[in-house]
Formats: C-alpha cells, structure tokens, sequence
C-alpha cells in the first residue's frame, strides 16, 4: 500500500484533525444531500409512473427501500468502526461508532414505520410477525441497546469500548436481515434492486431510487459528522485544542 | 400534480412525512447538543478560575 494513504488516515486519527475535517466537509455532504433528496423526492412521487398493480402506494418505495438499505449499511460502517477501534485502541473510531448509532436508529425507525404504512394498504395489515419484519425490529433494539449502553457509563471510554463490543455481537443480526426475505417464506417481498444481475425495476422508477440512495448516505455524513463534533468536546473538554476552540467561538460570537 | 395518490394519499404522504420529521430532529439535535456542549465546558472553566482565586465566593459547586 501506498505511504501516504496510512499517514492521511493516521492524520485523521487525531480529534483535532477529524474536528475540524468534520466540520468542513458537514455543510457539503448536507447541502448535496439534500439537494439530491429533493430530486429523488420528486421524480419519485410525481415522475415516475404508477404501478400497475399497487398503484401510487408503491411511492413509499423512495423512502423505505433507501432507509432499509441505510439501516443495514450503518450497522456496517459501525461494526468496521467498533473493530478497529477495539483492537487498535483508536479513539476517534470508537466515536465513530457510537455517533453512528443513533443515526442507524433513526434510519431502521423510518424502514419501520414507512413499512407500516406501505403493508396496510397492500397487506392489509399494519404489522406482522414476519422474518424480514421481526428482524429489523430486532435490529432496531440493538441501535437502541447501544446508544444505552454507551451512555449508561460514568466514564465514556469505558462506555464506548462495552458498546462497541455490543456492536460487534449484534452485527450477527445484519445478515439475517439481508437474507431473511429469501431464508424463510416471507409475506415481505424478495429484493427488487440488485447488485448482482438485473433488477426488477424500470429504469424511470430505479433512477429515484438510487439517487436517494445516494441522498442518504450523504447524509449519514453529514448526520455523522455533527454528532462527532458535539461528543468530542465533551469528551475531550480537559484538552488544549478544545480550550482553544472555546476563546476562539467566544472571539467569534 | 398528483397530491391525492390515487386512493393511497393518506398512506404515502404520512412516510413523506415521517422521513422528514424524523432525519430534521436527527440534523438539529447533535447542532443543539455541540452548543450545549461548548456552554458547559465554558461554564465548567470558569469554575475552576473561581476556585483558584481566593476570597472569591465559590456558590455554584454542587458537582463537581
């Protein structure tokens, strides 16, 4: 591997560094978020055709399927975060991982409850105990153990470390989620968008979708970002950088 | 423009509305928490300046 590309990682390892990293590319990842969103929002809801069996409710699909992907893709970036935070000790990773949580929680509340409003209609039920279902109801209870756990700790660190353990013990959970629509007979559907082969979609419909894919994983950034900006000044409140910080904000206002 | 979707209005427009009201408490919370953060540790500073000096009265170290 290349000299640099340890160095720039090592760099960022730093609180100071990411603070400051964090806070320039936040606004960016959010404004193109965004923007992107609104795009996605409307060709989702009024561009694209209908369905010809479910109609306009099949719209929910721009909102839910991104969030389910999200829900999932979190708990990814959060278990690679927890292992290396865990085995080099990095304390910036372990952060990560902990402000990763909350907005893998908020992401799997919404599969959740756009699931809901989507199933009633067309299943004719609001709620049901089905594999996909329970499954990411489970994976909901783990976001929320974590964030619980983490803050159920006097010391943070401390905290981070159990929590990150429980990160890596819950991510047993991912697969079965990802898997569970073609493991067992699921009222849910199987995948409509896939990465292997062609999708069962028209390309005027999987357009949205993936740019609201795309949408909400800059805003998994953005959300990321801001939470680690606020956990580190808390927890890094004893250093010389967050002292500094503190005149200059006071210079500023 | 479509607003009424069909007869699945109530439906879809109830999700538009959750994913947006959830992911705007998601952006505005961690903003609200790093203000919060600053103005504690502000408020944690000056009370270790009080206590170094002398004299001066330490009324607010109820923790510490």
């Amino acid at each position: 591997m290349a000299n640099w590309v340890p160095l720039w990682l090592h760099r960022l390892g730093s609180p100071p560094v990411f603070y400051r990293f964090a806070g320039a590319v936040r606004p960016w990842a959010l404004g193109l978020a965004l923007a992107l969103g609104a795009v996605a929002l409307y060709a989702g809801l009024f561009v694209a055709p209908a369905d010809y069996q479910q109609g306009d409710a099949y719209r929910i699909i721009f909102i839910h399927v991104p969030s389910a992907w999200m829900s999932l893709f979190i708990y990814g970036a959060m278990t690679l975060a927890a292992f290396v935070g865990l085995v080099w000790r990095i304390k910036i990773a372990e952060v990560v991982a902990m402000e990763s949580a909350p907005v893998g929680a908020a992401f799997t509340f919404i599969t959740l409850a756009t699931g809901s409003l989507w199933g009633k209609p067309m299943w004719g039920t609001w709620w049901t105990w089905d594999a996909r279902l329970t499954s990411e109801l489970v994976l909901l209870f783990i976001y929320l153990g974590i964030v619980g756990l983490y803050h159920s700790f006097e010391d943070r660190r401390q905290g981070a470390r159990a929590a990150c353990f429980l990160v890596l013990v819950g991510a047993v959970n991912v697969p079965i989620v990802h898997f569970s629509v073609n493991w067992w007979n699921t009222l849910h559907q199987g995948s409509t968008v896939r990465l292997v082969g062609p999708s069962h979609i028209e390309a005027s419909m999987l357009w949205p979708l993936l740019t609201m894919m795309a949408a909400t994983k800059l805003y998994y950034i953005a959300s990321l970002f801001a939470r680690v900006r606020a956990d580190l000044i808390a927890s890094e409140g004893g250093k010389a950088w967050v002292r500094e910080l503190l005149t200059r904000e006071e210079g500023a206002a | 423009m479509n607003l009424a979707m069909g007869a699945y209005g109530f439906y879809v427009w109830t999700a538009v509305a959750v994913f947006l009201i959830v992911l705007l408490i998601d952006t505005l919370a961690p903003l609200a928490r790093r203000r919060r953060n600053l103005r504690e540790l502000r408020a944690r500073i000056a009370r270790q300046e009080n206590r170094r000096r002398p004299g001066t009265p330490s009324s607010h170290e109820s923790h510490p």
